[in-house]
């Protein structure tokens, strides 16, 4: 136990040997650009897409090796895999986008047929493989969950550089698939061609699922194109730093998925890496800032706050008795009433801006009725925070009454 | 000596004369629509449209739901494909004028729970200026801020969109289009579902860039509002119904021509028309 802790240890570390270190790194850079680029695949909301390309790597992967042997070559050469599963991927992308449009099937029909046919074959494939006796064709099933054993020194380069290339694509290309992916009917009025940009996204998705399938496998890939994504989203409300963080949680699963698996080497590394950015996912989904379920519990606990408030200073102001021990203890807290609970001298003057503010929610929510927005004109935020500074005078315009401030009514 | 019979003025001749005159027209022209079609099956959305829209001018497309008005905008945005026509702009083809054009969408085509900023999408007026790899200067977040204050919004610059309402939403979406510097501005809808505090501030800033000699064509649908707002009207239905100054062409008639059946006398009697 103690030695594996350590081998566990050395590979975290980088001491685990040359190779193992180049497979560590090759997988960060893996997941770097897997984690940004299946950012933009989920912000223009076609992530299942990655899945249809996945799987459709698998003949592939099984032809190449087919002709590199029928070539004399050596059938398991990463870079003749890489490009034989990147061709049969790009025929399962040409072929769902080609049914999507034009037939009158949906998106999400074609991603299933492609992917199922796709897969079919490509096992088919293997199978006739695996039982052709030629004794240096093992190996191959790696593609299907992710192998680091065995993995050569050109294979992690050709890993890390394909990694290097797509984050180097993914920063060159941020500003219109980002724009496609917000509003496509403004990107194109600027002169993006969205057809062309959604195509280059596909393309950079299929480079990382082609680059990643010797260490993630095809079946789990689309786990590191999706995962960090929406893992990301839950801690930043901007859309660089979300592909920042993405990049980030991909590039921490696929270093530490490699090292545990370099560590353990009967564990297969596709699920290792899989789980770890799952683990990561767990955490945001807890503890992040705004979004999180903790962030949530605190929110809801400060919007009761809010409600007590509220309710408590449009109670001084219409000279009503107060009851609820909640409402009592906020006031009291902020010094708005003394303790035999008159009210303070600061809390007049804020139970006669509620009161103000209560008439201009009022207004507000009548002129927004079919508005969804109008649920936040409910006086427990400030109406600055709400309102442009126009929009409060136009509503001001309405309250026909001359305001009475400082005196509550 | 035989006399030279000079040809008589054939139709072909007046033609080309005209075309000549066209053309001249849709060069002076900020935008000039020739021909637009466009289809997705057999039943045209737009059928042959001709419209000029000239400089310094504030017009409105006006027609039903369904006569094509936001289709006939994004077909000379080149947003849809054309099935015929042309689209001029400032005399000149429209890939070559895209600098000179801003677009403001309807605010329901987009998510509003996309993670960015108001800030950041009014940043997006500027990206075919700085192009792929320019960096972001302190001069174009100025430019961006300066766009959101002329709508009134200098306050939400950091808010998350989500947390906007729906007249916030469309006053980001024209600052986005204030950033893109153009002369020639295309509105899809701007009017609606706002509060009167938003249409207010939008009118006033489209009545500015008119008093700057720029351009602004906005699809509408509040009849009511056409006499104060615009000052040229295009009619469609599908087809070109009229099109020019609304003194002369914002009729009654002409109404009853464009939407049928669909509108009762009743209601137009009502309206402040040009006769």
């Amino acid at each position: 136990m103690s030695t594996s802790l350590s081998v566990l240890a050395d590979a975290l570390l980088l001491q685990g040997g040359y190779n193992a270190a180049l497979v560590a790194i090759g997988a960060a850079l893996l997941g770097i650009a897997a984690g940004a680029g299946g950012t933009f695949l989920f912000l223009r909301k076609r992530a299942l897409v990655s899945d249809a390309i996945a799987h459709a790597t698998l003949p592939g992967v099984g032809l190449a090796f087919l002709a590199m042997v029928a070539f004399g070559l050596d059938g398991r050469s990463l870079i003749g895999l890489i490009a034989g599963s990147a061709l049969s991927a790009a025929a399962g992308l040409f072929a769902v986008e080609w049914i999507t449009r034009r037939t009158r099937l949906a998106e999400d029909t074609a991603i299933g047929a492609v992917l199922s046919v796709f897969f079919g074959f490509g096992i088919v494939l293997l199978t006739v493989i695996q039982t052709q006796s030629q004794g240096r064709q093992a190996g191959l099933e790696g593609f299907l969950l992710g192998s680091t054993a065995g993995m050569l020194f050109q294979d992690a380069v050709v890993i890390a550089v394909g990694g290097v290339l797509a984050i180097a694509a993914l920063v060159a290309l941020r500003r219109p698939m980002t724009m496609v992916a917000f509003d496509p009917g403004f990107a194109a009025a600027t002169g993006v061609n969205t057809g062309r940009v959604d195509m280059a996204m596909m393309m950079l998705v299929l480079a990382v699922t082609v680059t990643g399938l010797k260490i993630v496998g095809l079946v789990l890939i689309v786990a590191l194109l999706i995962i960090p994504a929406v893992a990301a989203r839950l801690w930043s409300e901007r859309t660089d730093r979300v592909i920042l963080a993405a990049g980030a949680i991909g590039g921490v699963s696929g270093y530490l998925g490699a090292a545990i698996s370099a560590a353990a080497p009967g564990l297969p590394t596709g699920p290792i890496i899989v789980l770890v950015s799952f683990a990561l996912f767990l955490g945001s989904l807890l503890f992040a800032p705004q979004r999180g379920v903790l962030a949530a519990a605190i929110r809801h606990r400060s919007f009761q706050l809010r409600l007590h408030r509220r309710q408590g200073l449009l109670s001084l102001a219409r000279s009503e008795p107060i009851f609820d021990p909640l409402t009592l203890r906020v006031l009291q807290r902020e010094g708005l009433i003394r303790t035999d609970r008159v009210a303070t001298e600061d809390g007049r003057a804020a139970a006669a801006r509620a009161l103000r503010d209560e008439r201009r929610f009022e207004i507000a929510r009548e002129i927004h009725r079919d508005d969804p927005f109008a649920h936040r004109y409910d006086g427990l935020t400030p109406i600055e925070d709400v309102m442009t500074p126009d929009e409060i005078a136009e509503i001001d315009r309405l309250v026909n009454r001359p305001l009475s401030v400082g005196a509550p009514a | 000596m035989s006399r030279i019979v000079t040809p008589p003025a054939l139709g072909l001749v007046a033609t080309r004369e005209a075309e000549a005159e066209a053309r001249a027209e849709a060069g002076r022209a900020a935008l000039a629509l020739r021909e637009i079609t466009v289809s997705y099956g057999e039943s045209p959305a737009v059928f042959s449209v001709d419209a000029t829209f000239p400089r310094d001018s504030l017009v409105a497309i006006v027609g039903p739901n369904g006569a094509g008005k936001s289709t006939l905008l994004k077909a000379a945005l080149g947003i849809v494909p054309r099935l015929s026509g042309t689209v001029t702009v400032f005399g000149m083809p429209l890939e070559r004028a895209r600098d000179r054009i801003a677009y403001v969408p309807q605010r329901a085509s987009v998510d509003w729970d996309f993670p960015t900023r108001v800030i950041d999408v009014v940043m997006m007026g500027l990206y075919r200026e700085l192009g792929l790899l320019g960096l972001v200067r302190a001069s174009h977040r100025e430019r961006a801020r300066a766009c959101l204050a002329r709508v009134g919004m200098a306050d939400f610059a950091e808010r998350q969109i989500g947390q906007l309402s729906g007249g916030q939403q469309q006053r980001v979406f024209l600052a986005r289009a204030l950033a893109q510097g153009a002369d020639l501005y295309l509105l899809d809808e701007p009017f609606a579902g706002v509060d009167a505090a938003t249409e207010k501030a939008i009118i006033d800033v489209l009545k500015e860039l008119k008093a700057e000699a720029r351009t602004v064509v906005c699809v509408h649908h509040d009849l009511a509002t056409v006499t104060d707002y615009f000052d040229r009207v295009l009619l469609i239905n599908t087809r070109k119904v009229a099109e020019g100054p609304v003194a002369t062409t914002f009729t009654g008639a002409n109404l009853q021509a464009t939407y049928g059946g669909r509108l009762a006398s009743a209601h137009i009697d009502q309206l402040k028309l040009a006769d």
